[in-house]
């Protein structure tokens, strides 16, 4: 039998290569040039720490960063909560009534345009007489991001070996004791990446928000959004480099310690 | 659990109320028309009037709105622009991500984990961040001129262009494109490569025989992952796009905040829906499919 090459050839690695260029050097880039001294921010003018300074002392900015983050905490958690029963009831019920229509509510809002969720909500509340604000935005977020973490904890929740749970119940455990014992600590890992993917779309959202948010609850960002149409400016790339430092290691802190307690293929 | 459908029910009524329920009143307001009042539209149902109040209501419906989008030549444009942009933003990326994600799955189990968390990554960092990040770029003093300056090439206009957006779509869509891909490629078995090369296929048959044709199910799914969402998309051609590139999503926009026509944004909400529904079912049916 002839042996073929197994592993990367040259082609796989120039194509890996490049992609993980073009996906990474606009931010790299952005992040850079968040400590450049120059004002123009695309002319180096040495180094410089003085936009994070700056943003340090912009009230608004950093009323908008609490905002954000509390939206993010709360929907994320109630997305998450939400998210876990519905995996459940996906996994674990087989067939019932309503079946096909949870699982539609749960993928389409997965690919449907967020201009159209963000109206969508808007006319409910308004239909409803609610003062748009801090938690019309909460509430919409959870509505959105309860899809993604469904999806993340059925993943896990299919993949889960059940025997473990009979044993448990063998061994005397209620079937709701079983759960929360052996099941639950075995998926926890994907429910905290669940949660934690709810929390970064949170964070992320400028359509859903904007149309659902009023006065007294602007998000990040909406504030950002605003400046970047009036253009680039390197405050601007000071906040967004936090922000991308504190999801990134949010993330790897995550998904690292599940990657390794899953089984090698 | 004894009754595990139990838990289906607080996730039904939050998502009836606040996904389903809605789209009703978006269809509901599309025939409806602009008056100016608080909020901006009438009629307005009056369930305190019983029967004479919702046939007062029912009455007042038109479809004056959808008359309004099949005569203005702005909607129409935009509605083709809008698939246009997407279909020629999937096509690339089917052709960018295809090679990435075949290259990866050609990895050790190790270094495999690696780059996909590499991939990952940056689909959880900030959407408006990335394409911000853009704008930079591409500006005409930007950084993509300054380099190619040195080349001595350019300087090329690119921001506020419809290229501007297809690089912006295919920017922050790849990793939408090159997940569904690596997954199936990475299934896949070598026995299967080495059988057909035993059998007296080149490399290069083995991949468009064997390789190609298993991985279509990642094709169709990486496709409708990044086609239906880049349909709607507001913030890439607002941020990247020219005042004259046109797509629905913004002309959403637009209609609700600029011009503050809640009828024709809610009428071209339907209209966008009406286009995608196909696609959302084919792919709710594909994922239904591959997490059962």
């Amino acid at each position: 039998m002839r042996s073929f090459k197994k592993g990367p050839s040259a082609f796989n690695w120039l194509s890996v290569t490049l992609g993980l260029a073009f996906l990474y050097a606009p931010i790299v880039l952005l992040v850079l040039y968040s400590f450049n001294a120059s004002r123009l921010v695309t002319v180096w003018g040495g180094f410089s720490t003085r936009w994070y300074v700056a943003l340090a002392h912009d009230a608004q900015m950093l009323d908008a960063v609490w905002v954000t983050l509390r939206v993010g905490l709360i929907s994320a958690s109630l997305a998450t909560i939400l998210g876990v029963l519905a995996a459940i009831a996906l996994v674990r019920a087989g067939w019932f009534r309503g079946r096909t229509l949870l699982s539609s509510m749960i993928y389409a809002p997965l690919v449907m345009p967020e201009v159209i969720l963000g109206l969508s909500l808007l006319l409910l509340f308004v239909a409803f007489g609610l003062p748009r604000g801090f938690w019309t935005v909460t509430v919409s977020h959870a509505t959105v991001t309860l899809c993604y973490a469904t999806v993340v904890v059925q993943a896990r929740l299919a993949s889960f070996d059940r025997s473990l749970e009979e044993a448990a119940q063998d061994l005397g455990c209620t079937p709701l004791m079983a759960f929360m014992t052996v099941t639950l600590p075995n998926i926890a890992p994907a429910v905290a990446a669940a949660w934690m993917l709810a929390f970064t779309l949170s964070l992320d959202d400028l359509v859903i928000a904007s149309f659902t948010s009023g006065p007294g609850a602007t998000t990040l960002p909406m504030r950002l959004y605003s400046q970047v149409r009036l253009g680039v400016n390197p405050e601007i790339n000071a906040v967004s480099s936090l922000l991308i430092g504190v999801v990134a290691t949010g993330v790897i802190g995550v998904y690292l310690p599940q990657q390794r307690r899953r089984k090698p293929l | 659990m004894k009754r595990p459908w139990l838990a289906a029910l607080a996730p039904y009524l939050w998502l009836a109320v606040f996904f389903a329920f809605p789209f009703l009143l978006v269809a509901k307001l599309s025939l409806s028309h602009t008056v100016l009042a608080i909020p901006p539209y009438a009629p307005q149902l009056d369930l305190s009037q019983g029967h004479a109040g919702v046939r007062a209501f029912v009455h007042q419906l038109s479809f004056d709105t959808y008359a309004r989008l099949t005569t203005d030549r702005l909607y129409i444009a935009s509605y083709l622009s809008s698939l246009k942009f997407a279909a020629i933003a999937t096509a690339i990326l089917l052709i960018v991500g295809y090679p990435i994600a075949y290259g990866m799955s050609r990895f050790g189990p190790a270094a495999r984990q690696g780059l996909l968390m590499a991939v990952i990554l940056p689909f959880w960092t900030s959407f408006l961040i990335r394409i911000y990040a853009w704008i930079a770029i591409l500006k005409p003093a930007g950084l993509l001129n300054q380099a190619l300056a040195l080349l001595h090439i350019g300087p090329l206009n690119l921001l506020n262009t419809d290229t501007a957006v297809i690089i912006g779509l295919v920017y922050a869509y790849l990793p939408f494109m090159v997940l569904p891909l690596y997954a199936v490629l990475e299934k896949q078995e070598e026995s299967l490569i080495e059988a057909a090369r035993d059998l007296g296929c080149t490399a290069t048959g083995a991949f468009w025989r064997v390789t190609f044709p298993l991985s279509l199910p990642g094709v169709a799914a990486g496709a409708l992952l990044c086609f239906i969402p880049m349909v709607g998309e507001f913030v890439i051609p607002d941020l990247l796009g020219g005042s004259d590139t046109l797509m629905l999503g913004r002309t959403i926009w637009t209609e609700f905040f600029a011009n503050r026509d809640w009828p024709a944004a809610s009428a071209v909400a339907i209209a966008l829906l009406a286009t995608l529904i196909i696609p959302i079912v084919l792919f709710q049916r594909q994922q239904a499919k591959v997490l059962s």
